[in-house]
C-alpha cells in the first residue's frame, strides 16, 4: 500500500531529523512541569471549594495538563516546516510521486509519538507529587492527546504552509492557542465559571476532552461524556487531516 | 521532450490578476540541454515549475515527457528530476540519507536506493561529505547533492532552476561539466539562467523569454545570426546621440542604439564599416574615445528583441 509505505518513510525521516537534536523532548515537557511544581500546589486548598470535581488537586489537574501539552506541542510543529520550505524540501517532495496525504501524515506521526513519549515523561513526574493513574486511564489519555496531536499538528501545518513566515505563523498560533487554552477548563475547571463563560466554553472542542480526561482519571471512565471526548477529537483529528493534505497538494507558491 | 501551446499562468494579486507567463511555445528536444534565458521576473521559473507539475497550469496545454501535464501529472513525475533554485536538502540530514530516501519515494527497495546513492556520490564527487549533515558542505557541494537528489531515480528530464546562481567560478564551470555529462547519457535537460554566458557556453538551444513571453529562440548562433553579422561599439565623450543620429542614416548600418556616450552599431561586414564609421565622425568632429568589432553576443540579442540589455534587467 503506497500511502502506507510513503507515510512509513516520510515518519522516519521526521524522526531521524528529531533524534538528532533529543533535547527538544526535555524543554517541551519542562513547561508542563513548571505547571506541576509552580500552579498545581495552589489548588490544593481550592478541592474543597463547591464545583471542584473530586478525585484530588493533581488527578484533576494532570488530565488536563496533558491535554495543555498536545495542544502547544502540536502548535509549534509549523516552525520546522517553514524552516524546510524556505531550504527547498517541501518542493523536492511534492515533485515526487509520494502521497500527499503521507507528506503529512509522516510528519504529523512523528508528532504524535513527540507528544505520548512527553506525555509518559510528564505522568511518571507526576506521581510522586499525588497523581494516582490507572492503566485504562492511561490508556484513554494517550488516545485523546494523540488525536489531538494528530489534529492540531495538521491544523498547523496548514497555517505554516499558508504563511509561509514564522513572522505571521508566530503571532498567529499565540493569539488562538491562549484562548484555547483559556477556554479549555485545563488551569482551573470550568466548573468554577460563571454561567456565560461556561457557554462559550462549550463551543471549545479541547474543553470536552479535559472534561473525558478528567472523568477518566477519577473513575467515571464509562461515562458518556469520555466518548464524547474521544468522538470529538476524532472528528477534529479528521478535519485537521484532511486540511492540511489539501494544503500540501496545493501549489505552494 | 516538452512540447508546450499558448502555456499560461496567472496570479492573483491584491492589485488585480498578473500574467506571469503570458503565452508560451516551447519545443524541447531528446537529449539537449535547453537554457530558457531572461532576467529575474521574466516568468522562467513560473514557467518550470509548470512543467514539473508543482504550479497548475491556468490555460493551454503542454505535453512533458510524453504525458499531457493536465491529465497525467502523476505520470510526468515519475518521468522527471527537479532541482530548485532553494535547494532540496534540511541542514541537519546527511546527504547520502537524503538521496536514499528520495529513491524510496520513487518505489526503490532500499537495496537498490542505497546502491544508487553510492553511484551518485562517486559520480558527483561528494564522497568526502556525504555522511555528513549538510549544513557543513560547501555552496558547490551543495548544489552537486541537490543534482544528485533530482537524479536519483534516473529521469528521462531534469529541471535545473538556475543551477549556478551563487556560485564561484570554478563550481560554475564544474556544474557545466556534470550537465553536459548527463546529456552525453541521453538525460534531456531544462535549465533557467539569466546568465548569457551560461546560456552560450552550455546550451544546445535557447529561449528568450521576457515579461511572460518568448522573445526569440533557437541555437545560440541562430540566435547571434538574426541579430546582424557583427557589432561596432563606438565610445565617445557624451557624444553618443549625436553621433547615433548621423551613423544611423548610413546605409551599411542595419540597426543602431545608443546608451552612456556609447553606440552600438549592427552591421554585415565589420571590416569595412569600421573604416566608414571612423570617416564619418571625423567629418562631423566627433571625438572618438574607444573603437571595438565584436561578435553580436546574447545580450545583443535580447537588446534587439526587447529594447534593453539583459545585463540592466537582470
Amino acid at each position: 500500500m503506497k500511502l502506507l509505505q510513503d507515510t512509513w518513510l516520510m515518519f522516519q525521516r521526521y524522526l531521524m531529523v528529531f533524534l538528532r537534536n533529543p533535547a527538544w523532548v526535555i524543554i517541551g515537557v519542562l513547561q508542563p512541569v513548571l505547571y506541576l511544581v509552580l500552579f498545581a500546589p495552589l489548588l490544593k486548598s481550592l478541592t474543597q471549594t463547591p464545583g471542584f470535581p473530586s478525585g484530588g488537586a493533581y488527578n484533576v489537574f494532570v488530565p488536563g495538563l496533558l491535554i495543555q501539552l498536545g495542544l502547544f506541542g502540536a502548535s509549534g510543529v509549523g516552525f520546522g516546516l517553514i524552516a524546510e520550505l524556505r531550504a527547498g524540501v517541501i518542493e523536492r517532495f511534492r515533485v515526487t510521486p509520494v502521497s500527499r496525504f503521507a507528506l503529512l501524515l509522516g510528519r504529523a506521526l512523528r508528532d504524535i509519538l513527540t507528544l505520548v513519549v512527553q506525555s509518559l515523561i510528564l505522568l511518571g513526574l507526576a506521581i510522586p507529587f499525588g497523581l494516582q493513574p490507572t492503566v485504562s486511564g492511561v490508556f484513554v489519555m494517550l488516545g485523546l492527546v494523540a488525536l489531538i496531536g494528530l489534529g492540531m499538528a495538521s491544523l498547523a501545518y496548514a497555517a505554516a504552509l499558508a504563511l509561509k513566515s514564522e513572522d505571521s505563523y508566530a503571532p498567529l498560533i499565540f493569539t488562538l492557542s491562549l484562548p484555547l487554552l483559556l477556554l479549555s477548563g485545563v488551569l482551573l475547571p470550568l466548573q468554577l465559571a460563571p454561567q456565560w463563560l461556561q457557554h462559550i466554553a462549550q463551543a471549545n472542542p479541547l474543553s470536552y476532552a479535559v472534561t473525558a480526561a478528567r472523568d477518566v482519571f477519577n473513575g467515571h471512565g464509562a461515562d458518556p461524556d469520555v466518548f464524547k471526548g474521544l468522538a470529538i477529537m476524532a472528528a477534529l483529528a479528521v478535519v485537521g487531516v484532511l486540511v492540511g493534505a489539501r494544503r500540501f497538494s496545493r501549489a505552494i507558491s | 521532450m516538452i512540447e508546450t501551446h499558448d502555456l499560461r499562468r496567472t496570479f492573483k494579486t491584491r492589485r488585480g490578476p498578473v500574467e506571469a507567463v503570458a503565452g508560451v511555445d516551447l519545443s524541447v528536444k531528446q537529449g539537449e540541454i535547453f537554457g530558457f534565458l531572461g532576467p529575474n521576473g521574466a516568468g522562467k521559473t513560473t514557467t518550470l515549475r509548470m512543467l514539473s507539475t508543482l504550479l497548475p497550469i491556468t490555460s493551454g496545454d503542454a505535453t512533458v515527457a510524453g504525458f499531457n501535464l493536465r491529465h497525467e501529472p502523476a505520470k510526468v513525475r515519475y518521468q522527471i528530476g527537479y532541482v530548485s533554485q532553494e535547494g532540496s536538502s534540511a541542514p541537519e540530514v546527511p546527504g547520502r540519507t537524503e538521496l536514499v530516501i528520495q529513491g524510496r519515494l520513487y518505489g526503490m527497495s532500499k537495496a537498490k536506493a542505497v546502491e544508487r546513492a553510492a553511484v551518485l556520490i562517486e559520480a558527483l564527487e561528494l564522497s568526502d561529505c556525504a555522511d555528513r549533515p549538510t549544513k557543513s558542505y560547501s555552496g558547490g557541494q551543495r548544489r552537486r547533492l541537490d543534482v544528485g537528489v533530482g537524479l536519483m531515480h534516473l529521469p528521462q528530464l531534469l529541471f535545473l532552476d538556475e543551477p549556478t546562481t551563487g556560485l564561484d567560478p570554478q563550481s560554475r564551470a564544474r556544474m557545466w561539466d556534470e550537465v553536459r555529462k548527463l546529456r552525453d547519457r541521453g538525460t534531456t535537460v531544462f535549465l533557467t539562467t539569466h546568465y548569457l554566458e551560461e546560456a552560450d557556453a552550455l546550451c544546445d538551444r535557447i529561449a528568450i523569454i521576457d515579461h511572460g513571453k518568448i522573445v526569440a529562440n533557437g541555437t545560440p548562433d541562430e540566435l547571434k545570426r538574426q541579430v546582424a553579422g557583427d557589432v561596432i561599439v563606438v565610445g565617445t565623450d557624451n557624444a553618443g546621440e549625436q553621433a547615433l543620429a548621423l551613423l544611423r542614416g548610413e546605409s551599411f548600418v542595419r540597426e543602431a542604439t545608443a546608451a552612456d556616450g556609447t553606440v552600438r552599431l549592427y552591421v554585415d561586414r565589420g571590416e569595412t564599416a569600421m573604416p566608414q564609421v571612423l570617416r564619418v565622425l571625423d567629418s562631423a568632429g566627433i571625438a572618438l574615445a574607444s573603437l571595438s568589432l565584436n561578435r553580436p553576443s546574447l545580450d545583443d540579442v535580447f537588446l534587439r528583441q526587447t529594447g534593453r540589455s539583459l545585463r540592466d534587467a537582470a
